[in-house]
């Protein structure tokens, strides 16, 4: 269970290894802040080896979409499995994210 | 395969939530709840959410304080009981994240997945305390994974 944190061309993106919950949101809000604070504005986060998001985890993608949006970046979500896509459809927040059906429409959608 | 009982005593550290979560999963499993769409998304978030409100906003992060989970397993259906010690709090009194002026806010989306997730979810008087009942899904009407 991790982050993988990689550069491909401009864009930063990130692999969700596992979940994403309450236990470890910090790390990735940690994670994409510093690449933030070092300069990158086009963030792709990748769900593909994601198990499942709780609460906690939806939150810290708001929070960071809101803090990548004040340093006029962009952030993309992408693969997510039909469980995510329920847990965003419930909680409305599809309409909140741009969400990408796969890493190569994600990427050029910046 | 048979119906199971069982408790779990946690001490308050959202680390141990995942494990806690996946020895539900597995002694469902074991009980003959095998609707894996069901236990692979309603269970996982539910418990995951019960076991972190708990731990954050019922216990506030106190070491010294414990979570204790009661569980009642079968084939058609699990019964989940999350109690903390803490002071409870109103379940009724909770924005609807979904509204606009909720959405982009950081918080608030726990006992709304619950709800939509689970079949049946109740308190005590005190608020220490959340039930949660999931039901087997009928293979022929696939029912459903959220409720909306």
């Amino acid at each position: 269970m991790g982050f993988e944190v990689r550069k491909q061309g401009e864009v930063t993106v990130i692999d969700v290894e596992g979940q994403l919950i309450v236990g470890n949101r910090q790390e990735l809000k940690q994670k994409v802040l510093d690449e933030l604070e070092g300069g990158a504005r086009k963030f792709m986060i990748d769900f593909s080896n994601t198990g499942y998001i709780d609460s906690s985890g939806l939150g810290v993608l708001v929070s960071l979409s809101k803090k990548i949006r004040e340093q006029a970046g962009e952030l993309r979500l992408a693969n997510l499995n039909e469980d995510l896509r329920t847990l965003f459809e419930l909680t409305k927040l599809d309409t909140l994210f741009h969400i990408a059906d796969n890493r190569d429409e994600a990427l050029s959608s910046f | 395969m048979q119906s199971s009982e069982f408790s779990l005593s946690l001490s308050t550290d959202v680390r141990a939530i995942e494990a806690a979560v996946e020895t539900v999963v597995d002694r469902s499993l074991a009980a003959g709840f095998d609707d894996d769409d069901r236990l692979r998304l309603n269970l996982r978030v539910s418990l995951s959410e019960a076991l972190a409100n708990a731990m954050l906003n019922g216990n506030r992060t106190d070491p010294e304080k414990t979570v204790r989970v009661d569980a009642r397993l079968g084939p058609g259906r699990i019964v989940i009981r999350v109690t903390d010690e803490g002071g409870g709090f109103d379940p009724d009194d909770l924005p609807d994240p979904t509204l606009p002026e909720y959405r982009s806010h950081g918080r608030g989306r726990g006992i709304f997945l619950i709800r939509h997730l689970m079949d049946a979810v109740e308190f005590n008087d005190r608020g220490n305390s959340i039930t949660m009942v999931l039901e087997r899904g009928d293979p022929e009407t696939e029912t459903g994974r959220g409720r909306t």
